[in-house]
């Protein structure tokens, strides 16, 4: 058995990275440049935030890049000296992604179709 | 004869000795700016069942005035992932490995799929 | 090129007898179009100031003992060629290493991780002589060659910033040198590695800096090595988490 669990941890911040390396930047050029030139309107992003599988879309995409920042800002606050503080540096932040993902899960639920 | 040994510190600084050191940081760094978009993205959708307020979050200018700094770093995320995709992900043909331009190339192809998919679902 | 050019070379000099702190020599050195900065080293022990002490080998790049800080970069000193350099150039020993005296360092720490990793064959069974030699196809040997190259001169290991900021990290080499014989059709010692190489002071410390793999003379690329193996223990730990029962690793 793996004595730790870094592996687990790691495979969320890989899933994580994949899904914020693919999707993070046409998501965001949507509703920030391509929003302000009017090729995509609020009221079409709106109704598409009623959507079941785009709500499932950006549970995927909040709650795993979360994960990603969680994984990777730990370890470099270790590498910018906070070394000592470590373990509660992890709680932190895994803490955060986890709150996150939970507030993500249940902003998305209560939208109603 | 037992001789004292020096022991060098190493620098609060370290990552700032060479380029590739300070690519480094920068890239570890655009996890904040990943998060800082998921953060945005559930300030937004706290807002779906109030139309204005949504429409008010999308336009409001703090909104995107991080979006348009976030924008380079969540780039060079994607690219310095793509680009290390191929350490990660070792395949052989035989002896041969494949390319590792390969397993990053497809990498890229497959961004360019989807976002032309997220894309046209959007517009 | 004019025959009486010099270059002048920056000495880092350390005598723990005499030296409360480390200090800088200058010395001026002829300069060649032929000549590494080991030449110059020679030069100066042989010519200027015995008193100099460094180590070095073959002087071709495959023993492993002359690796030093050059302008602040980890070199093979039989591979830095004088004239790549313009200006005084400032010869270190290995950073993240105990200083002995002058360039030599202490690289017990080195050896006692190489001994951690199990870094020999250990086959699956016992097989006596009799059954002849262990067959090995092109494709098996591919698979763990790259890390093979190997010739322990622990440039990676001075190029690392997690290996400085935590000394007890298993290290590129180490790790790499795990890989190779876990690769390698002949040794059945995966598991038994694992237990260190997968702790969490082994790959797991690693943050993919990826300076290793660029300082590397022989183009074993550790930092590869490292990343194989965490998507490795990664698949094995999923397949232990969801069947318990099954056998171990993949």
């Amino acid at each position: 058995m793996a004595k730790s669990n870094e592996p687990f941890l790691w495979a969320l911040f890989g899933a994580g990275g994949m899904i914020a390396a693919l999707f993070i930047p046409i998501t965001l050029l949507i509703t920030s440049v391509l929003l302000m030139c009017n090729v995509v309107s609020a009221e079409k992003l709106l109704n598409l935030c009623r959507n079941p599988l785009v709500r499932l879309y950006l549970f995927v995409l909040i709650s795993l890049p979360l994960f990603h920042w969680a994984h990777r800002f730990r370890f470099t606050l270790v590498d910018l000296g906070l070394k000592a503080i470590k373990g509660p540096i992890a709680i932190l932040c895994y803490g955060s992604a986890l709150a996150g993902t939970v507030i993500a899960a249940f902003l998305l639920i209560r939208i109603w179709a | 004869m037992t001789t004292k040994e020096y022991h060098r510190p190493m620098p609060a600084l370290w990552w700032l000795h060479n380029s590739q050191l300070i690519l480094f940081m920068i890239r570890e760094l655009t996890s904040v700016f990943v998060a800082g978009y998921a953060v945005f993205l559930i300030v937004l959708i706290s807002k779906v069942n109030d139309d204005r307020a949504f429409k008010e979050t999308l336009h409001c200018p703090t909104a995107l005035v991080f979006q348009i700094i976030a924008l380079p770093f969540v780039l060079f995320h994607s690219v310095t992932w793509f680009n290390l995709t191929p350490k990660a992900i070792v395949l052989f043909r035989g002896e041969e490995r494949v390319n590792p331009l390969m397993i990053a190339g497809g990498h890229y192809v497959l961004w360019v799929l989807v976002s032309g998919l997220i894309l046209l679902v959007a517009v | 090129m004019m025959a009486n050019q010099t270059i002048s070379l920056e000495v880092f000099r350390y005598h723990p007898e005499t030296d409360e702190k480390p200090r800088y020599q200058t010395y001026q050195v002829p300069f060649h179009e032929d000549w590494v900065v080991l030449d110059a080293l020679n030069y100066i022990k042989d010519q200027v100031d015995g008193t100099l002490t460094y180590r070095w080998s073959c002087r071709m790049g495959v023993c492993g003992s002359c690796g030093m800080m050059v302008n602040g970069d980890p070199k093979l000193t039989c591979a830095a060629f004088l004239k790549s350099y313009s200006g005084p150039i400032r010869v270190e020993p290995l950073t993240n290493f105990p200083v002995i005296r002058d360039l030599v360092i202490n690289f017990d720490d080195f050896l006692h991780k190489l001994k951690e990793v199990k870094a020999w064959m250990i086959p699956k069974e016992e097989r006596p002589l009799a059954q002849g030699e262990y067959l090995q196809t092109p494709a098996e040997l591919a698979q763990f060659k790259q890390y093979s190259m190997c010739i322990n001169c622990m440039l990676c290991y001075a190029a690392c910033p997690v290996y400085g900021l935590e000394p007890k990290f298993l290290g590129p080499a180490a790790i790499a040198l795990a890989q190779r014989y876990n690769l390698d059709s002949r040794d059945g010692a995966k598991d038994e590695r694992a237990e260190i190489v997968s702790s969490s002071e082994g790959i797991w410390e690693c943050t993919f800096v990826g300076e290793c793999t660029r300082v590397c003379p022989k183009h074993v690329d550790p930092a590869g090595a490292i990343q194989q193996a965490k998507v490795i223990n990664t698949q094995d730990w999923w397949l232990a988490f969801l069947m318990p029962w099954g056998k171990k690793s993949s």
